[in-house]
């Protein structure tokens, strides 16, 4: 009787000493969950999902704050990845946060027009836009998301949405489902 | 012989097509005439495109180099001929997608003058490293097609190369460029093989050539002249015998694994008209300024090879061949498997450009509406890469892009076997083509928001840093403003207070005491009284003009 306590309680203690080790060594400073979401949304920056920004969208939907349908730059497919990632269904995109884009746009800036006020500067979440106080400003396409959060504050309204140029180098071969369709409507 | 021991082994699919060679071997390699324009693409190769180093109005020399390599996997641009460049400019350029490409436009002189070159008499008295300097200077790359910097490939990295597999195969009907140049060129072909050997430190080199091209074979065996350093084998005919993994395998038996090169299993396979052109720059130090294309298809009277310039308006060489363009239906750019349409004639030939083939009007084949695929297998049977392009299609048309690659999409080399044989008509290739590109774009877009993610993330930083610094920087004054006030000795009021004192101490002590004052008669007495009096009233008088001015 007495060795079996013993043996148990020295087994208890062995695990105890084991899993309390493991907390301490192979402890997870943040939740793996917010990265993994964070990880799939499209890193505009753009606040349309009412948080800002989105890690914190991505912490809201851990949280279960928010649903995974509020990202229009992401879109249908940010939204089946997520349902596939939270075992949850997919839903349609919510209109209340805006409308997908059709094409991929950047901003440039009328560096005519342009009065230096540095205010577009101070709105653009990931700082691609270059300038200083009555200097002329410019917008680093490269770095660019295209949330147009530098719109609105921009008091001569000098900023513009352009589609991103298409090159040979970023071209893609069009779906031939199109030109089948064409195709069977015409024979 | 050799040839005559060597195990062939033969490839999974591929199909048995319609040559259509003769019709454009029977005249030699034709050199075209100057034309009038030069049409210099910077992108001509895989890699970065190339950073121009002439400026509009420069006078160019044939074989200067006007763009630069720019970047690590990137080639560089030379004139082709001599003239002035008027334009660097976006110009049409052979591309599927038919969008523009940034050109250096020169207007040619006629005179055709080239810059001195040095070539070698021997290429052993220089290192293998210096053979690939000399290479990528010459701007050489693959030209049969895929135009990846050749250097790059004659580099072994830390890798032994056991074979060097020189591919002369030229499997796709209509193309007869290499043919021709084997047969009209053998010794080029054959040395530059041997420069190749000498910079990869190749135990082997092996000439793999279709069994249609006799001719070429014989040139080939006659420039080797019974040495046996280079292995020279024949291939059965059959598309796509000139797939790089499956030139490979038919001479070897090694499979290349996916997303493996064949460098890691001791083998490097160069087109025959690399060859061709590493021999031209080494011994001659000519770059690549022209290459052998094949103008052929029902709408050229006169189907034949011409050595071109690179840069040569695609127009003028169907002039050349006395074309009209009012027939030509379509033109495509490489053969009429893997080639794709021009969009444009008056896009340039670039050195990717190995057939320019024009189907004339009466020829043309009305596109054929799909059917859906009734799963007949035939795709697969063909696949030479082994894979079910049933399934891959499947995939495609339901833009699952993370499925089709457990089907070893990428391992697709868009021959187009499975699109001849489809009973259904189902544009296989493009739908793979479309997978593929998509699957890049997503990759690309994945990498810019990775980049956001950290600019951001970098953007808080900097605020909360900056608000950190803020708060420090008011603190710090709050407290050195605090302290004086303690202390109650502002140092600027004691320096006017100071200033102020010493004005004082300068009035009181103004006025000199008179000597000789002791001893005066009353008359002296008198006058002084006056004149102090006069003094007094004059101090006054003052004293009143400035309050009242004041």
């Amino acid at each position: 009787m007495l060795i079996a306590i013993i043996t148990l309680v020295v087994i208890a203690a062995v695990f105890g000493l084991v899993l309390g080790f493991a907390a301490v060594r192979f402890r997870v400073d943040s939740d793996p969950v917010v990265d993994k979401i964070d990880a799939l949304l499209p890193q505009t920056q753009c606040g349309q999902c009412t948080y800002p920004g989105c890690r914190p969208y991505a912490e809201a939907i851990a949280n279960g704050e928010a649903e995974i349908n509020q990202c229009p730059p992401g879109g249908e497919p940010t939204i089946l990845a997520l349902a596939d990632l939270l075992g949850r269904d997919p839903l349609p995109l919510n209109p209340e946060h805006g409308e997908v884009k059709p094409d991929k746009t950047v901003v440039i800036i009328d560096e005519e027009l342009c009065i230096g006020c540095t205010l577009c500067i101070q709105a653009c979440p990931v700082d691609a836009i270059l300038g200083a106080a009555k200097q002329m400003h410019t917008v680093i396409a490269e770095e660019c998301t295209g949330c147009d959060l530098c719109i609105p504050p921009c008091p001569v309204d000098c900023i513009y949405i352009v589609p991103v140029k298409e090159t040979v180098a970023n071209w893609k071969w069009p779906s031939p489902t199109d030109d089948q369709q064409t195709l069977e409507a015409g024979s | 012989m050799m040839q005559t021991i060597r195990n062939i082994f033969h490839f999974h699919g591929g199909l048995q097509l319609d040559e259509h060679k003769s019709i454009s071997t029977s005249k030699p390699i034709q050199d075209a005439p100057i034309p009038s324009m030069l049409v210099l693409p910077l992108l001509q190769h895989i890699g970065q495109p190339a950073r121009p180093i002439v400026n509009v109005g420069d006078k160019v020399l044939k074989g200067q180099v006007i763009a630069e390599a720019d970047g690590r996997v990137s080639a560089p641009v030379h004139a082709s001929s001599s003239g002035t460049v008027i334009a660097i400019e976006p110009r049409d350029v052979p591309h599927a997608s038919g969008l523009k490409g940034v050109c250096i436009v020169i207007e040619t002189d006629g005179h055709d003058n080239a810059i001195a070159t040095n070539g070698l008499t021997d290429f052993t008295t220089v290192s293998p490293d210096d053979i690939r300097a000399r290479i990528l200077e010459s701007g050489i790359v693959g030209l049969g097609g895929a135009g990846f910097p050749s250097f790059i490939k004659l580099d072994p990295g830390k890798f032994a190369v056991e074979t060097l597999i020189l591919n002369a195969a030229e499997c796709e009907p209509y193309i007869t460029c290499d043919d021709m140049l084997m047969r009209e060129r053998a010794e080029d072909v054959i040395n530059g093989a041997r420069i190749m050997q000498y910079a990869l430190h190749a135990k082997h080199c092996i000439i793999g050539i279709e069994d249609n091209k006799i001719d070429a074979h014989a040139a080939l065996q006659q420039a080797l002249a019974g040495s046996d350093d280079i292995e020279l084998v024949r291939v059965p005919s059959r598309y796509p015998a000139g797939g790089e993994k499956q030139m490979i395998y038919t001479l070897t038996g090694k499979q290349v694994p996916s997303h493996t090169r064949p460098l890691e299993l001791g083998i490097i396979c160069h087109n025959v008209g690399t060859a061709a052109a590493v021999f031209r720059a080494i011994m001659q130090g000519e770059p690549l300024v022209s290459r052998t294309v094949t103008l052929t298809g029902s709408a050229i009277p006169q189907p034949r090879n011409i050595q071109v310039r690179i840069g040569t308006p695609i127009t003028e060489l169907l002039s050349l061949c006395h074309a009209n363009e009012d027939d030509i239906d379509r033109i495509m750019i490489g053969g009429p498997m893997m080639g794709f349409d021009l969009p444009s004639s008056d896009a340039p030939v670039t050195k990717t450009c190995n057939c320019v083939l024009a189907t004339h009007k009466r020829d043309r084949i009305a596109p054929q509406a799909s059917m859906p695929c009734i799963r007949c297998g035939e795709c697969a049977n063909v696949c030479p890469a082994n894979l079910l392009p049933q399934q891959l299609y499947w995939h495609a048309r339901a833009q699952e892009f993370d499925h089709i690659q457990d089907y070893h999409l990428f391992d697709c080399i868009e021959c187009g076997c499975c699109d001849v044989v489809c009973p259904s008509h189902i544009p296989l290739v493009q739908f793979f083509r479309f997978a593929k590109t998509t699957i890049w774009q997503q990759e690309r877009d994945k990498e810019k928001s990775d980049k956001a993610r950290v600019r951001h993330e970098f953007r808080l930083e900097r605020l909360e840093r900056e608000k950190q610094e803020k708060r420090e920087r008011h603190n710090r004054k709050k407290a050195a403003l605090k302290k004086d006030s303690e202390k109650g000795d502002d140092p600027k009021k004691a320096a006017i207070l100071a200033a102020m004192k010493r004005v004082q101490d300068k009035k009181s002590t103004a006025q000199p005491k008179p000597k000789n004052m002791d001893n005066l008669t009353a008359e002296q007495q008198e006058l002084i009284k006056q004149a102090d009096k006069r003094r007094a009233d004059n101090q006054t008088a003052e004293k009143t003009e400035t309050d009242k001015s004041s």
